[in-house]
């Protein structure tokens, strides 16, 4: 009887455990964007969107500079990588049997589990290196190399939802293979092939580590891809190390910043995901 | 019966389409996807070739003892990269300690005994922290986390625990212990997301039959589910252990950067991640960044061996080829 | 041999005495998946203006066969075959024939409805005839798109909510899209797979209906595991069994006076 009891209660108190799990794990996330905002949110004015840094020692200042820098780079690391995951996805779905689907898929899990800092050297000794000036152009190398094995399993996955009976409706009305592809089944699942590539945008837009020695960082605004620029990321880096107080104040609204992009982003994709047509059968 | 007008007559011999007609539409398709399919294994080995061909000079300069050495003297160009390699075990290891409970903890109960309505948006928010850019992770951790384990937490162990080597000596803010707790919290959405799949993926019947057998509902899970679930589990701990050893801003930022291997955890550390990031942009003797190269290429491999890994056991469980054996 | 006492309704007479054009014709066709056979050597005739359909017990190749006929076979896994299919007297099998020509001349519904989800009723419907037509296409489309809704008997049901997604219409109204879609480019044979296994008896009984009028200005050919349906609804009845072509003639000749022991086996419900 005694055991029972014991038993029931070893039970309720494990559960209780696993409970108190969740709480803990969830305060550092409360913890994260309370502080981001209490300690960000002030100082998101007008100047901080629209100026530059200023100079050391003075206050004030914006990232103006940072947000046309990721801006640029990320936009064409996703002019580079989006395409190239997405064409590589619908391979893989559309001809899973053959061996470079095999081996496609393969590599692109093992470029999934690469660390970003050594995309970050490769991108520094193919392009970096040669050129002999870090260069936007390579930051955004390494975003896209980043960007394909994500876009291209998404893709994937979503293709194969796609029932066998609507890709051999389209053949059977006459379609080419290729228009079969892209009108009905890719088509079909566009929504999640959307999803998945403003995840993708969303998860390289806070990479730092890959732009460290490959855009650089600057302190002027730039346009110029072949040149070093700033990111959002680098700026956050580089002000929370740094020794000022006025830097760690941009650092927190720098990084609300960045937070706040990356939630828009993903919010994004899941309404996309929401689409008027639903997969069915 | 709906009125409809008749069908025309039969288009009869008409003029039939002509059944051959060339068509290269689907080859050029075929083409543009395969050429896409065949670019990632060829950046793949690219990368590895441009890692190797930069890290070529220390490879042969240095060879396998790179790794054993432990001397880090860009002055004397000497470079050996031990403190790095046990920096970034350490802290990776350290972070699973804390990382792999919580996240069970959190499966587990998502999976098993959260109402219905709680299991969703408590899955979405737990995997919002795996969306929080690293750096974000970095500032945080300086600013908020450091001041606190420097307060509270760090003198607290030492009291506790310090006839341990591990919590004796100095305390430092930025140290091994500050960077393996920032990790935990970074690697805990990844290990949690892919338990709890794993989890999902064990048949009710698993648990039904344990229940029927008059065990409680803690014992269920630990008797017939966890262990059904467990080779994935594991599966989901190597997956965290690779984000954790490649992870890269948030433990430079907290970890004190310093090319010395320490018993205490509390001083601070290096990692090889954390050294690649921290003098790649500054180095400039060409065997210094040959070096860096050559810690980034074992970083590579190591990692992969650990997805690779990783992923063969997540697959067996979702084939169910481990069936119940393992309990 | 005595004349089988069929289990339901004798159908009519339907067949016309005047003879018919042949459009469609096997000659010793066999269709394999990679080693194995799913049909042997079957040669067969299918006349213009008439309704076909192939029976027989599940896995007993029927389906195989229909596939044969518009080049879907060879879409499968290991999907080959030897023999002939000849339209209108040319090789369809021949090497430079381009299968997508093909299937506009041979149109196909499913077992499953299956509407393009991401396209209106209307698109659904034009969908055959923007295949590769371009902007030609777009003329008289609007006529095109309304004579196929009403040849498939569904124009006064979507007619004023041709712009909306075709999955807000009910199976049966789906499958009769199917069909829309299929005959809008005027193929000249429509090859119907189990069209009503997934339909509710109404939904079978308008298609059946459907049939009798389509076959006006179409050659049908139509696989079916439900006897009473092909009794109902074709001129000529082809029975197979484990991968052979057993029996064919006229429907009524297959229902009441079979030659061989296994059609009448079949057709009196002893197996299948």
């Amino acid at each position: 009887m005694n055991r029972r009891i014991w038993r029931r209660t070893r039970s309720g108190l494990m559960v209780g455990l696993v409970g108190l799990a969740v709480v803990l794990a969830l305060v550092p996330l409360g913890l994260i964007l309370g502080h981001l905002l209490v300690k960000g949110a002030g100082s998101l004015d007008w100047a901080f969107f629209t100026r530059g840094p200023a100079p050391t020692g003075v206050e004030g200042g914006g990232v103006v500079h940072a947000i046309v820098g990721t801006l640029i780079i990320v936009g064409v690391a996703s002019l580079m990588g989006l395409p190239v995951g997405i064409a590589a996805g619908i391979y893989c779905a559309e001809y899973p049997g053959t061996r470079l689907a095999t081996a496609t898929r393969f590599v692109a899990d093992v470029m999934n589990g690469t660390p970003s800092i050594v995309v970050g050297v490769f991108a520094w000794t193919w392009i970096v290196a040669p050129q002999k000036h870090f260069s936007a152009f390579a930051g955004s190398v390494a975003l896209a190399f980043l960007m394909v094995p994500m876009v291209l399993r998404t893709t994937e996955e979503m293709i194969k939802l796609v029932p066998h009976s609507l890709r051999e409706a389209a053949l059977a009305l006459g379609y080419p293979r290729w228009r079969t592809s892209l009108a009905v089944v890719v088509r079909t699942t566009l929504p999640g092939i959307v999803t998945g590539s403003l995840l993708a945008v969303a998860r390289i837009a806070g990479e730092t580590a890959p732009l460290l020695f490959t855009a650089l960082g600057s302190q002027f605004l730039s346009t110029r891809i072949d040149q070093p620029m700033a990111a959002l990321p680098l700026v956050v880096f580089n002000y929370a190390i740094g020794p000022f107080e006025e830097w760690h104040r941009l650092a927190w609204a720098t990084a609300l910043v960045l937070i706040l992009v990356v939630l828009v982003l993903s919010v994004a994709a899941r309404i996309a995901t929401r689409g008027r047509f639903t997969l069915r059968g | 019966m709906a009125t409809s007008t008749l069908p025309e007559r039969a288009p009869a011999p008409a003029p039939a389409l002509p059944l051959q007609q060339r068509h290269v539409g689907d080859r050029v398709f075929r083409l543009l996807l395969t050429l896409a399919a065949v670019a990632v294994p060829v950046l793949l080995a690219f990368l590895v070739l441009e890692l190797w061909l930069g890290s070529r000079a220390a490879i042969e300069r240095f060879g396998f003892d790179f790794v054993t050495s432990s001397t880090w003297d860009p002055v004397a160009e000497r470079f050996g990269a031990l403190p790095l390699v046990v920096g970034t075990l350490v802290s990776s290891f350290l972070a699973l300690l804390i990382a792999v409970p919580l996240s069970l903890g959190v499966a587990i109960f998502l999976t098993e005994f959260a109402p219905g309505w709680l299991r969703q948006p408590v899955a979405f928010l737990i995997e919002l922290l795996a969306a929080i850019p690293s750096v974000v992770y970095g500032l945080w951790g300086i600013f908020v986390l450091v001041p606190f384990l420097l307060r509270w937490v760090f003198p607290v162990l030492q009291d506790w625990l310090g006839f341990l080597p591990f919590f004796q000596g100095t305390i430092y803010g930025p140290s091994m212990f500050s960077a393996s707790v920032i990790l935990a919290i970074m690697v805990m959405p990844y290990v949690m997301s892919v338990s709890r799949e794993v989890l999902l993926a064990v048949p009710p019947s698993q648990r039904e039959a344990a229940l029927a057998l008059g065990a409680t509902r803690w014992e269920a899970v630990m008797t017939a589910v966890v262990p059904y679930a467990r080779s994935g589990i594991v599966g989901a701990v190597i997956l965290g252990l690779g984000r954790a050893l490649g992870e890269t801003m948030a433990v430079t930022m907290l970890i004190g950067n310093r090319h010395d291997i320490s018993a205490s955890l509390f001083a601070p550390g290096y990692t090889m991640a954390a050294a690649i990031a921290n003098e790649f942009a500054e180095a400039v003797a060409d065997i210094h960044l040959a070096a860096l190269s050559y810690v980034a290429l074992l970083l590579f491999l190591v990692t992969v061996v650990v997805n690779a890994l990783a992923r063969l056991l997540i697959w067996r469980v979702a084939r169910g080829v481990e069936g119940g054996r393992g309990a | 041999m005595t004349a089988v006492a069929p289990a339901f309704r004798i159908p009519p007479a339907t067949t016309p005495a005047t003879p018919s054009r042949t459009v469609l014709e096997t000659e010793r066709l066999t269709a394999m998946y990679g080693k194995v056979t799913a049909l042997a050597n079957v040669s067969l005739r299918f006349d213009a203006n008439r309704v076909h359909a192939l029976i027989g017990p599940s896995g007993c190749g029927k389906s195989t066969f229909l596939r044969t006929l518009n080049r879907m076979h060879e879409l499968a896994e290991g999907g080959w075959i030897t023999g002939r299919v000849l339209l209108d007297g040319e090789d369809v099998y021949a090497p430079r024939v381009n299968p997508m020509q093909l299937r506009k001349r041979v149109g196909m519904v499913f077992q499953k409805p299956t509407p393009f989800p991401t396209m209106s009723i209307y698109d659904n419907v034009a969908a055959g005839l923007r295949v590769d037509r371009g902007r030609a296409a777009r003329v008289g489309l609007d006529e095109t798109v309304e004579r196929a809704l009403r040849s498939a008997a569904l124009w006064d049901e979507v007619k004023d909510r041709l712009r909306t997604s075709a999955l807000g219409l009910s199976g049966g109204q789906q499958q009769r899209l199917c069909i829309a879609r299929t005959i809008a480019p005027r193929p000249e044979v429509i090859l119907l797979d189990e069209p009503t296994a997934s339909l509710d008896p109404l939904g079978t009984q308008r298609i059946e209906e459907l049939l009798f009028r389509l076959k006006e200005a179409f050659t049908i050919v139509i696989v079916t595991h439900n006897l009473q349906q092909a009794a109902r609804v074709s001129d000529t009845t082809t029975f197979f069994y484990l991968g052979q072509m057993v029996e064919t003639g006229p429907t009524r000749q297959i229902y009441t006076a079979p030659t061989e022991a296994r059609t009448e086996a079949y057709i009196t419900g002893r197996f299948g």
